[in-house]
C-alpha cells in the first residue's frame, strides 16, 4: 500500500526510457488518471535494462508487479480501458508479470538485481533491497579481511583490462601514503555500452557503497567518479545521491558512527575518449590535457597527485557490495576458468531486443544474441558484430561460438572489453567501418605518441586510397604494416588496439577492400 | 550594489573563487564558465591563468584537447548526432548526411539564424535505440531524418515533444 493510497504505477527515468518519451507517458498518465477520478501513485523508477521495452511501465498488483510496454503516450488512454490499472492482461502491449519476462527471468542478476525495481534516490528502497549490507560487513573488518574477500571473489577490472581488482586494492593498501585516493572511471565512452550509466542512473547508492568499502580496504579517505560529460542525467542523480548518503551518515566524517571518513564527488569528464586511459584519467582529474603517463609508476603506486590510487571501473566497484554482503567465494561461484562472476553485457546496435543482459561468464556470444537479442531489428541476416567497444575486433560468424570469457576472446583475438556488443546486418561495408576505426583514433588520439598520432592519419589516407582502388594490392600490404606499427609502438590501447577491428575487417571480410571504386555495393 | 552583468570579468571571476581551492580545479572552472555562458571566452583565460597561477598557454592547451569546451558563442540549441558504431548499424551515417543538408551547415557550424549548431558525438549510452541525437541535455533515440526535421523545426518554434 502506498501512502497516498493510489494505485502505485511505475515508469522509468534513465536516458533510454527519457528518450524514448517516458516523461511524455508520464504526464498523460497522471492527466487521465485525475480526468478519469482515479487514484494513482506514479513512482520514477530507473529501467531494468531492456531498452527494447521502453517505456516499460509496470502496475503494482496483489501478485506482484505487471509490465506493459513499450508505451507512448498515446497508448495510455486505451491501456487505462483495458483495466491496466488492475494488472490486467490481454493488451497488445500486456507482458505479463515483469519478474516472469523471459529476458529478465534467464538473467542471472546479481550487480543489477536491483535497477529498475527501486526509485534510484530512495535510500529506503536502497535498504529494503539488500543496500549497504556490504558496507555494514566491511565495517565490521579489517582493510586486509576486505581485501582477501575482493580477491576471493576473483573479480577482475570489468573496464576491459581484466585486472584482478584484489591484487590492485592490495598494493594501494601496501602502499604508504599520507593521503590515498578512490578513482571511479565512469568514462564510459565505448560506443555499444551503457551498463556504467545504468549503475548510475538507475542505483547510483550501490556506486556510493563500492567505492566506500574500498577507501576502507585501502585506507583512501577522497574519493572521485569522473564522469563523462555526455551523461548530464547520471551527473543530476549522483550529486543527488551523494548529498542524500551523507546526510544519512553512509558517506562522510563518521560513516555510520565507525570515527571512519570517506568523501565523495563527481569530476566532469570534456568529451575525450582517451581519458577513459587510466593515466590519462589522472591527468585530466588534476586539471591537463588528458596525455597518456607512461607506466610504471602504476597508479597504484604513483597516481593522482602523485599518490596511491585505486582506478576502477563503475562495474567493479558495482560488483563490490555484493561480494562483501555475501562473501567472496558467492560470487566466485559463477563464471568460467579465470573469469569469475558475472559479466554485464550490452546488446545494441542493430538487434531486435536490445540491452542489459547480466550473465556468468561461460555463454556463447551466439546464444546472447539469438536467445536475448533475437536477431537484428533489420530482419536481415546478421554479418559482424563488434564485441569491446570501437578498440575491438570484428566477428564473423565463424566466432560466434566463443563463449564470453576472457581468455577465449582473447585466444581468438578479440576482446570482451567492457561488455559491448554491437550488431551489424548484411547492409554494413566492412572497409568503411575499418576507415572509421582510423578516424576514430585520429581524432581522439592524445596526440603523446607517434603511432598513434600519426599513423591513425595515414591509416584513413592508405583506406581511402584502397576504397578507391588507388593501388590496391600495395596499399593492402602497407595497412597490415601499419596494423602492426601501431600494435607494437603505440604507448597505449588506444593505438595499441585500434588496428584490432580494422585487422579483424582485412581478414574476416577481405571482400569488401576489394569492391569497384565508385563504394558499389554488392 | 548590482549583479555583475553576465559574462562581465566579474561574473567570470565569481565562478573561478568558488571553484579555485578544489585540487585539480581547472576542469571544474571551465566547465562552470562555459554552462553559464555557453562558451569561454577569450578574456577569462587570463582571469583563470592568474587564479591558477598557471599560464595563459596551460589553460589554453587545456581548452583546445578537450572536444567540449567551445571558445565562441553556440547557437540557441546544441544538436549532437551520435557518430559511434551503434547508432551507424542503424542509419546513423544517413542521419547525419541528412542532418546536414537539412541545416545547410557542418559540423560545428551554426546555422544563419544563430538557433541551431550542429556537432558531433561519439556515443551517448543510447546504443540499443539509436539513432541517438543529444539536444541541449537532453537525449533522443530512434531519430529518423524524418523525425530530425520534426525536432529542428520544434527548436526554432521551441517545443519539444520526443514520442508520440
Amino acid at each position: 500500500m502506498s501512502v497516498h493510497g493510489g494505485v502505485r504505477v511505475f515508469v522509468p527515468c534513465d536516458t533510454t526510457a527519457l528518450s524514448l518519451g517516458a516523461d511524455e507517458v508520464a504526464a498523460r498518465l497522471e492527466r487521465e488518471a485525475q480526468a478519469r477520478g482515479l487514484s494513482i501513485t506514479l513512482v520514477r523508477n530507473g529501467s531494468r535494462g531492456a531498452a527494447w521495452l521502453e517505456p516499460l511501465v509496470e502496475v503494482e498488483t496483489a501478485n506482484g508487479r505487471m509490465a506493459y510496454g513499450p508505451v507512448s503516450a498515446d497508448d495510455v488512454s486505451e491501456l487505462l480501458d483495458a483495466g491496466m490499472l488492475d494488472g490486467r492482461e490481454g493488451h497488445a502491449l500486456s507482458l505479463g508479470p515483469t519478474e516472469a519476462i523471459a529476458y529478465f527471468a534467464k538473467q542471472q542478476r546479481l550487480t543489477f538485481a536491483r535497477i529498475g525495481v527501486t526509485d534510484p534516490l530512495s535510500i529506503v528502497d536502497y535498504l529494503a533491497h539488500d543496500g549497504f549490507r556490504g558496507l555494514e560487513a566491511a565495517l565490521a573488518r579489517e582493510p586486509r579481511e576486505i581485501v582477501e574477500e575482493v580477491k576471493a571473489s576473483g573479480l577482475r577490472g570489468r573496464g576491459g583490462a581484466a585486472f584482478p581488482t584484489g591484487i590492485k586494492w592490495q598494493t594501494v593498501l601496501d602502499t604508504e601514503a599520507p593521503q590515498k585516493y578512490i578513482v571511479c572511471n565512469a568514462d564510459e565512452g565505448d560506443s555499444g555500452t551503457f551498463a556504467d550509466r545504468l549503475v548510475m542512473e538507475c542505483d547510483p547508492y550501490m556506486l556510493i557503497e563500492g567505492m566506500t568499502i574500498a577507501g576502507l580496504a585501502v585506507g583512501a579517505t577522497q574519493g572521485y567518479i569522473y564522469l563523462r560529460s555526455e551523461y548530464p542525467l547520471a551527473q543530476k542523480i549522483l550529486d543527488t545521491a551523494i548529498a542524500r548518503a551523507e546526510a544519512a551518515g553512509y558517506l562522510g566524517d563518521d560513516i555510520r558512527h565507525s570515527g571512519k571518513r570517506f568523501h565523495l564527488e563527481v569530476r566532469l569528464g570534456a568529451g575525450a575518449y582517451i581519458c577513459g586511459e587510466e593515466t590519462s584519467l589522472l591527468e585530466s582529474l588534476e586539471g591537463k590535457r588528458g596525455l597518456v603517463r607512461a607506466k610504471p609508476p602504476l597508479p597504484a603506486i604513483e597516481g593522482l597527485f602523485g599518490l596511491p590510487t585505486v582506478v576502477n571501473n563503475v562495474l567493479s566497484l558495482a560488483a563490490v557490495p555484493y561480494i562483501l554482503a555475501e562473501g567472496g567465494q558467492a560470487y566466485a561461484d559463477y563464471g568460467m576458468g579465470r573469469s569469475r562472476g558475472t559479466l554485464a553485457l550490452q546488446l545494441a546496435g542493430n538487434v531486435r531486443r536490445g540491452g542489459l543482459v547480466e550473465l556468468a561468464f561461460g555463454a556463447s556470444l551466439q546464444e546472447l544474441m539469438e536467445e536475448f537479442g533475437g536477431g537484428t531489428l533489420t530482419g536481415r541476416p546478421l554479418r559482424a558484430v563488434q564485441v569491446g567497444g570501437p578498440l575491438g575486433a570484428y566477428l564473423p560468424e565463424s566466432q560466434w561460438q566463443l563463449p564470453l570469457d576472457y581468455e577465449a576472446f582473447s585466444a581468438a583475438g578479440a576482446v570482451l572489453g567492457h561488455g559491448g556488443v554491437v550488431m551489424f546486418d548484411d547492409s554494413v561495408d566492412m572497409a568503411e567501418q575499418a576507415r572509421f576505426s582510423m578516424e576514430f583514433c585520429k581524432v581522439e588520439s592524445c596526440g603523446k605518441c607517434t603511432p598513434c598520432r600519426i599513423g591513425s592519419t595515414r591509416g584513413v589516407e592508405v583506406i581511402d586510397s584502397i576504397r578507391a582502388d588507388e593501388d590496391r594490392d600495395a596499399n593492402l600490404v602497407l595497412l597490415e604494416d601499419l596494423c602492426e606499427t601501431m600494435v607494437d609502438g603505440s604507448l597505449c590501447a588506444m593505438g595499441g588496439m585500434t588496428p584490432f577491428p580494422v585487422q579483424s575487417a582485412l581478414t574476416h571480410f577481405s571482400a569488401d577492400f576489394r569492391r569497384p571504386a565508385d563504394g558499389g555495393h554488392s | 550594489m548590482s549583479k555583475p552583468r553576465e559574462g562581465s570579468p566579474q561574473s567570470v571571476q565569481a565562478e573561478i573563487d568558488a571553484l579555485k581551492h578544489k585540487p585539480g580545479a581547472l576542469l571544474p572552472i571551465l566547465h562552470a564558465i562555459q554552462d553559464r555562458l555557453g562558451f569561454i571566452p577569450e578574456a577569462a583565460i587570463a582571469q583563470i591563468a592568474d587564479a591558477l597561477g598557471q599560464t595563459k598557454a596551460e589553460v589554453h592547451g587545456v581548452i583546445s584537447f578537450y572536444h567540449h569546451f567551445r571558445t565562441t558563442p553556440p547557437g540557441r540549441h546544441v544538436v549532437q548526432i551520435c557518430r559511434a558504431e551503434a547508432c551507424q548499424a542503424v542509419g546513423a551515417r544517413r542521419l547525419e548526411a541528412h542532418a546536414k543538408a537539412s541545416l545547410g551547415i557542418d559540423y560545428h557550424h551554426t546555422t544563419a539564424d544563430r538557433e541551431i549548431t550542429l556537432e558531433a558525438v561519439y556515443c551517448l549510452g543510447n546504443c540499443a535505440c539509436g539513432p541517438s541525437v543529444r539536444v541541449d541535455d537532453r537525449v533522443l533515440g530512434r531519430v529518423t531524418p524524418e523525425r530530425f526535421d520534426a525536432l529542428t523545426d520544434a527548436l526554432r518554434t521551441q517545443i519539444l515533444e520526443v514520442a508520440g
